[in-house]
């Protein structure tokens, strides 16, 4: 066991049992999985990704790449879990991953055995052979060993949220400088949210045997943490990271609100925030790097930082014989700490030539570390003296500092390149690289403890002065100065065997050289080849060893040799809280009629019409297929009368003393002309002379119109005629707004709608009422609006009622016409009616047809100008030959007809060169007793009468088909003006 | 340097040391027969095939940064030839032709997974467009496979079929479609034409044309002039700069396209899917990484980074289509710069200016064109005259009326 | 992207739909097809600041011409696109 007797933020009162791998253990609150495993002995934590080599954990925070783990089960499991990160819970199960059959004993370890010719790139030079072999032998092979952990391939039924909140000052990170500017603008009355992605606030304070104010930091952390807490004016959000900087002083961050706790009582598992700062203070620390030396990825071999934060924060020991191996101060403290706590140090080997650290161990400067040995941990290391002679080591835990990278990812979000400072061998953040953000502390290359609360307290009063709030003048607490000194110094020259940069992905220094002599030198294709830095800890291990190692190679400094850019997110993000709302219904919204409820209580089939729920036909008693439901709805609004809610058209109410005119210049055809009381049908156009959409518009007043729209395009339309009206034409007086949501409206068809009608309004006669009436009617005292128009063909209108009323009103309507020999319809009758009489829909109006190709070139004034007019007539689209709309119908054996067949000519191969055009919209007849469609036909307005072939390939029918007019039903409409 | 099994055994056995550069990186001449400005996947291939094809080496590749560092190099990875209109149709099942060879005729691997491309319709309408795509697919002779949601069901089990928004109706699968490794593409066009004698020469921007009399003579660049018979732009995201450097005035708006992976899991997803409602289409990596993107972000922009709304929509219809992804997590966003074009279909002509040519507009298209766009371009450029598989990408379409607008949604580049 | 409605203050631009270049206000007068091939389908494209136009869909649906850095998408100025045209009359 490794856990030191005392010490460390732990509760060592609590025990809490968790298992990983089957074998049972025990850890403390305020244990992470890491932790916890190292206290009870555990070194061997996973594989890595290539060679599946063993691998212990590295790090103690979020930018570990090894020890990563499957967590919960079922449903609930998640791969990839960073053991350094992740809270014990009560009953937690975890797994390694990425091994077969077991951590110990992996298979694929064979890969190690083949890596001479498993290098950088080597995929790219091999399985080619024979061609077919890629995707059925290699690629599988390849597939099922990468990947990390395992999805669990059910659905995700945790809860996400999504949140947003605003503050004047956004502080990242709550080590020294992010407690201090935090506090600071706290104080200056400035909004603050601080947030740290630990469990804890403090950041390394609690990982340092040190003293702020006289007082051992943690507790100076946890003391300011309270005081922020007390601020009304500040929020501490603690496991939240900052995940991303965007633009206008928008952060994307993510909350671990329970993935800590065995039972979340309903709080979501996490939050996904978007947080909008006016100040930016980003305080994330810095993260310590490795040096490669040969089989430098043993377990057991760790950040000396790391080692540091097990002794003190969780009281553990690392390792029972410890050496040390550092280009830089910090590694004489590990030294000096973990000999305080009673843990043998075998070794301090500084690389360092010009040092001389009085520490109580054997001591070893201008020296370097140039091997490891022992079976799935370290055991021995070999040293190389200043003298050149090689000496053996023992430890268990060789602790690494090859310095600090300041935690900068943030800033390069919005394309910002790091600035290189020499003296801390280190990039630091450009100022200004995200505006209004200021880098403080070691996030700006600042390691003394003092240095950082200073820069902390400066950079919140700068917020402070900006956003003219009162300035205040903190107290500076008394703490360390010391910057620690370091050497550059990035890899052990002049070895043998292979030194790991990036632990994860299995680069090692062998594979940038191979890099390198195949000339992917620019840092990209270094990258790109060798997947340095591919990692999920996005190359924070790796990346400055490995552009070290090819600055060396090219002979070019580190800043000319560049970085790759950062990208969100700064640690990787659950889709869950990302997509949060997303899943299930959650999608988008969903609308549903006044006459909803009742359609559904009458045994209304549903179907959904963009967002809408619509009834698409009504089961009648021994009714078993929806045909013989559609055919019976035909067959009463031809014969008798139907009901049904059209309400989901769009309405847009216009008015003005220039409603006219404008309504000339947005449709082709004229409505300053349509007298009050009359209702006009009307095709609109895109600026690039396509149908954008059809409906009809009612003259109420003088100056008062109601459009209205397809249900797809209303929308659509509302912003293309806002467009018009406030873009183009800011002259006109003129005001529009979507009424859609306030009217139902109901469609009554059929010869016997007059009758009906009459019961309920009165005098509805081609007198009052002509086709293509309209005016205000009363029923039952309300006042309705009611439209002599037909989608059906038939005698129709359509009856407009406040919301409030659709249902009522329906009810009624269909009670009458029950009593007439007719009832409800729905969606799949209405689109056979419109068919059979050759009305539009969207499948027709696709976006590419113009008012010509759609056969109603009539409907193109001549006397005005309107949007797409002289678009419309750019040769392409006068072209006689292009795809023209007409009706088809079987003249064949072949009765049927499906949607989407290609067009041929009758003794044309149906290949792609004979293509004379596509079907876009069929349906069964019940009126004409057969399949009829719609289809768009090269020229085939001028082959009405010949036949042609409606050929399906996917289903393999071809149906000879007559080319006829699109009207099949009553072409002269002498029904609906009846 | 041929790649086999041997050679790599044999530089296995000997440190890796006897591995040559994969490109050399050549001085600029004083001037070349051709010059392509652009040495992502596009201008890479233009000058394999010009020199591969008819002959022509003294060609050079200009590229401002790193060699596939354009869109070639940060894409979603897809190939597919399930287009719908004419134009469209006959050059991506071309380019599908292309590379299905390509590794071998490259001796490079560049991963090639005809793993399959499914298109889902949540609807009867959209499902009567796949049909009439289907139908088109199979009369230009890819393959297309109507699946009922049965099908859909027993092909792609891990989907939503329990309480979706938009519950799947059927799809369109194109078994020939799949991914490939986009970086390799880059690099073994590179490779192939860097043997061809083509100079490939990185860090070396294009900052002006010398035209006279109506004639290119040359171009302009940060490492000197360089004088040229004839010169093709490929230069994606940049295409209306370096086009307005020759006075011309592009019916092209430059928009950022993100897309999104997540770390490395084991074998899930064994096909490319595409969502209907709401673009989002997903696949996943040899590496393990679930590969996936949405639409552009709706904005022009010159900045290859996004914005949270379509990251977040992005996210949400993988959790709509997809709910067990939420357990995997993102690791990293990018984005590219895209070439819109004003119908969404690309243009590959001559211009105004005798010897300027261009290749652009390419939208979402672009990674999945590389073989037949450059095999188009290198044939107008040497011969003249348009590629057989590439007719109707015309310059004055737009004029003509003659435009090829799959997503009939006209000239709004944010709807395509 | 944060965008400052006149209307409705500053609101996170995914409450804005985009249409393009504020060209789009200049709708050419008379039939001239080479004036409308430019205003339909032509753009200049430019880096840096750009003219464009935007609507406040889930706002109050005004359309508002909004100059912007393309580059770093810093936003620059914003006003009513009526405005703007009635200025340009």
């Amino acid at each position: 066991m490794n856990r030191i007797p005392t010490g460390g933020l732990i509760d060592r009162d609590i025990s809490i049992p968790f298992t990983f791998d089957g074998q049972k253990y025990t850890a403390h609150p305020g244990d992470t999985l890491a932790s916890a495993l190292l206290a009870n002995g555990v070194r061997l934590m996973g594989r890595s990704f290539k060679y599946h080599r063993p691998r212990g954990v590295l790090t103690a925070g979020s930018e570990e790449p090894n020890a990563l783990m499957e967590i919960g089960e079922g449903a609930d499991r998640t791969p990839n879990t960073r053991a350094t990160t992740c809270e014990v819970y009560h009953g937690m199960v975890a797994q390694s991953q990425n091994r077969f059959p077991s951590l110990k004993v992996d298979m694929l370890a064979v890969n190690d055995l083949l890596s001479p010719f498993l290098g950088a790139g080597f995929y790219y030079k091999t399985f080619m052979w024979p061609k077919k072999f890629w995707e059925a032998v290699y690629e599988p092979i390849i597939r099922r060993a990468a990947g990390l952990g395992r999805l669990s391939g059910q659905a995700d039924k945790a809860v996400y949220e999504k949140a947003w909140a605003y503050c004047d000052v956004l502080v990242i990170g709550g080590g020294p400088a992010g407690l201090m500017a935090a506090f600071t603008a706290g104080k200056g009355g400035a909004k603050v949210i601080l947030a740290d992605e630990d469990f804890i606030i403090g950041g390394r304070l609690n990982s340092e045997k040190t003293e702020v104010d006289g007082k051992p930091s943690h507790r100076w952390a946890a003391e300011m943490a309270a005081k922020l807490r007390e601020m009304p004016n500040v929020r501490v959000m603690i496991r939240t990271t900052v995940t991303g900087a965007y633009d206008g002083g928008t952060y994307g961050a993510v909350e671990r609100v329970a993935d800590h706790l065995a039972d979340a009582k309903g709080a979501p598992r996490q939050i996904f925030w978007r947080i909008v700062a006016k100040h930016t203070i980003l305080a994330a620390g810095a993260t310590e790097r490795p040096i490669a030396f040969p089989d430098n990825d043993r377990p057991g071999i760790m950040l000396a930082g790391a080692v540091r934060t097990y002794a003190h924060r969780y009281g553990v020991a690392a390792g029972q014989r410890v050496a040390v191996f550092t280009n830089n101060d910090d590694g004489w403290r590990t030294a000096q700490d973990l000999l305080a706590l009673g843990v043998t140090v075998t070794a301090l080997i500084d690389t360092r030539t010009d040092v001389s650290p009085d520490i109580d161990c054997p001591v070893f400067t201008g020296a370097a570390v140039v091997g490891t040995s022992g079976r799935l941990g370290i055991e021995r290391l070999s040293v190389r003296t200043s003298d050149g002679a090689v000496q053996q080591i023992n430890a268990d835990c060789l602790a690494v500092s090859g310095g600090w990278n300041p935690a900068l990812h943030l800033t390069g979000h919005m394309g910002g390149k790091p600035t290189w400072r020499e003296d801390i061998a280190a990039f630091v953040p450009t100022p200004n690289s995200i505006p209004n953000l200021i880098a403080v502390g070691a996030a700006n290359g600042n390691f003394s403890t003092l240095g950082a609360l200073k820069e902390g307290m400066a950079a919140a009063k700068a917020a402070l002065k900006d956003l003219r709030l009162k300035q205040v003048r903190p107290h500076v607490p008394v703490a360390d100065d010391a910057q620690g000194a370091v050497a550059a110094y990035w890899h052990v020259p002049d070895v043998k065997g292979r030194s790991w940069l990036d632990f994860q992905n299995d680069v090692t220094v062998k594979d940038i050289e191979l890099a390198h002599r195949e000339n992917f030198r620019s840092v990209e294709h270094m990258k790109r080849y060798t997947t340095l830095g591919m990692a999920t800890d996005q190359g924070k291990m790796s990346n400055m060893g490995a552009l070290a190692v090819m600055a060396e190679l090219t002979g070019q400094s580190i800043p000319e040799t560049g970085t790759t850019i950062f990208r969100p997110p700064y640690t990787p993000v659950q889709m869950g809280a990302l997509g949060a709302g997303g899943a299930g219904k959650g999608f988008a919204p969903e609308r549903f009629t006044t006459t909803h409820d009742w359609a559904v209580a009458r045994g209304a089939v549903m179907i959904e019409v963009g967002l809408w729920h619509r009834a698409s036909w009504f089961p009648a008693a021994g009714e078993t297929h929806w045909r013989q439901s559609c055919d019976r709805e035909v067959k009463m609004v031809r014969e008798a009368v139907g009901i049904c809610d059209v309400s989901t058209l769009g309405k847009i109410d216009i008015q003005g003393p220039d409603a006219g005119v404008f309504l000339d210049r947005v449709y082709t055809n004229m409505f300053s002309t349509l007298k009050v009381g009359k209702v006009r049908y009307g095709l609109m156009l895109r600026e690039d002379g396509m149908v954008l959409d059809d409906g009809t518009t009612a003259r109420l007043g003088e100056n008062h119109f109601v459009m209205t729209t397809t249900t797809g395009a209303a929308g659509p339309v509302m912003s293309h005629l806002e467009f018009c009206a406030q873009c183009l034409w800011p002259e006109l007086d003129v005001k529009m707004i979507s009424v859609t949501e306030q009217w139902a409206q109901i469609a009554v068809a059929g010869p016997k709608s007059r009758d009906l009608l009459a019961g309920l309004i009165g005098d509805v006669s081609n007198a009052s009422f002509p086709f293509m009436g309209c005016g205000n009617v009363s029923i039952g005292g309300v006042n309705a609006r009611l439209f002599r128009i037909s989608f059906s063909g038939e005698l129709a209108y359509e009856i407009a009622v406040p919301a409030g009323y659709g249902a009522a009103l329906m009810v009624e309507l269909v009670k009458r016409a029950e009593a007439l020999g007719g009832g409800a319809y729905g969606m799949e009758a209405l689109n056979v009616l419109r068919i059979e009489k050759g009305f539009l829909t969207h499948a027709e109006m696709d976006g590419r047809a113009t008012v010509a190709d759609l056969g109603m070139s009539g409907m193109m004034s001549t006397k005005k100008d309107f949007i797409g007019k002289v678009s419309s007539q750019r040769e392409g689209l006068l072209d006689p030959m292009r795809e023209q709309l007409v009706g088809i119908r079987p003249v064949g054996p072949v009765r049927q007809i499906l949607g989407g067949s290609i067009m041929v000519d009758v003794d044309a191969e149906p290949i792609r060169e004979n293509m004379q055009g596509h079907v876009t919209s069929v349906c069964y007849s019940p009126t004409l007793d057969g399949m009829i469609g719609l289809a768009f036909v090269k020229g085939g307005h001028g082959r009405i009468g010949q036949t042609i072939r409606a050929v399906d390939l996917l289903r393999n029918l071809d149906t000879l088909c007559e080319i006829v007019s699109p009207q099949f039903h009553d072409p002269e409409g002498e029904k609906a003006r009846g | 340097m041929h790649y086999s099994v041997l050679q790599i055994l044999k530089n296995g056995l000997t440190g890796n040391k006897g591995w040559k550069p994969v490109w050399r990186n050549p001085e600029p001449k004083k001037s070349y027969d051709i010059v392509i400005i652009g040495g992502g996947g596009h201008g890479l291939s233009t000058a394999y095939y010009l020199a591969k094809t008819y002959g022509i080496r003294n060609i050079a590749v200009l590229e401002k940064g790193y060699l596939g560092g354009g869109n070639v190099g940060r894409n979603t990875t897809i190939v597919r030839a399930n287009y719908l209109l004419d134009g469209n149709l006959e050059f991506y099942s071309h380019s599908l032709k292309l590379w299905e060879n390509l590794e071998q005729e490259l001796n490079y691997n560049v991963m090639l997974s005809q793993r399959g491309c499914l298109l889902l319709a949540h609807n009867d309408g959209q499902f009567d467009d796949l049909a009439w795509r289907g139908n088109a697919n199979l009369a230009t002779g890819d393959d297309a496979v109507l699946m009922s949601a049965d099908d859909v069901r027993a092909y792609t089990p891990y989907l939503n079929f329990d309480d979706a928004r938009f519950p799947i109706r059927g799809g369109l699968l194109q078994r020939t479609g799949g991914t490939a490794r986009h970086d390799a593409v880059a690099w073994g066009y590179a490779r192939g034409a860097d043997m061809r004698g083509v100079d490939l020469i990185q860090n070396c921007e294009v900052t002006g044309f010398r035209i006279e009399g109506g004639k290119i003579k040359g171009v302009e660049t940060s490492r000197g002039y360089i004088g040229a018979g004839k010169v093709g732009m490929s230069v994606a995201g940049r295409t209306s700069q370096v086009a307005e450097m020759a006075g011309l005035r592009l019916p092209i708006e430059s928009h950022v396209l993100q897309a999104f992976v997540t770390e490395a899991v084991k074998p899930v997803i064994d096909t490319v899917i595409s969502f209907g409602m709401g673009h989002f289409y997903i696949s996943q990596s040899d590496k393990g990484g679930l590969v996936f993107g949405g639409d552009i972000d709706g904005y022009n922009s010159y900045s290859q980074r996004g914005n949270l709304p379509m990251v977040e929509h992005v996210a949400e219809a993988a959790m709509a289509l997809m709910p067990m992804i939420g357990k995997a997590r993102m690791l990293r966003s990018w984005g590219g710069i895209v070439d819109m074009s004003m119908d969404g279909s690309p243009i590959i002509d001559k211009t105004p200016i005798e010897g300027l040519f261009l290749n652009g507009g390419w939208c979402y298209g672009g990674f999945k064109a590389t073989p037949a766009a450059g095999a188009a371009f290198a044939h107008l450029m040497a011969t003249g005259e348009k590629a057989a598989w590439a007719t109707k990408f015309n310059l004055n379409r737009f004029e003509t009326g003659h435009v090829i607008d799959d997503e009939g949604t006209g000239a709004r580049p944010n709807l395509h | 992207m944060r965008i400052h409605c006149p209307h409705c203050g500053e609101r996170d631009h995914r409450e804005f739909e985009y249409l393009g270049s504020a060209k789009l206000l200049e709708r050419p007068e008379g039939g001239d097809a080479a004036a409308f091939h430019d205003y339909v389908f032509q753009r200049k494209n430019p880096t840096g600041e750009n003219a464009e136009l935007w609507q406040h869909v889930m706002g109050c649906s005004a359309w508002l011409h909004v100059v912007r850095n393309v580059t770093t998408h810093e936003i620059i100025a914003v006003k009513l696109a009526r405005d703007v045209k009635e200025a340009a009359r």
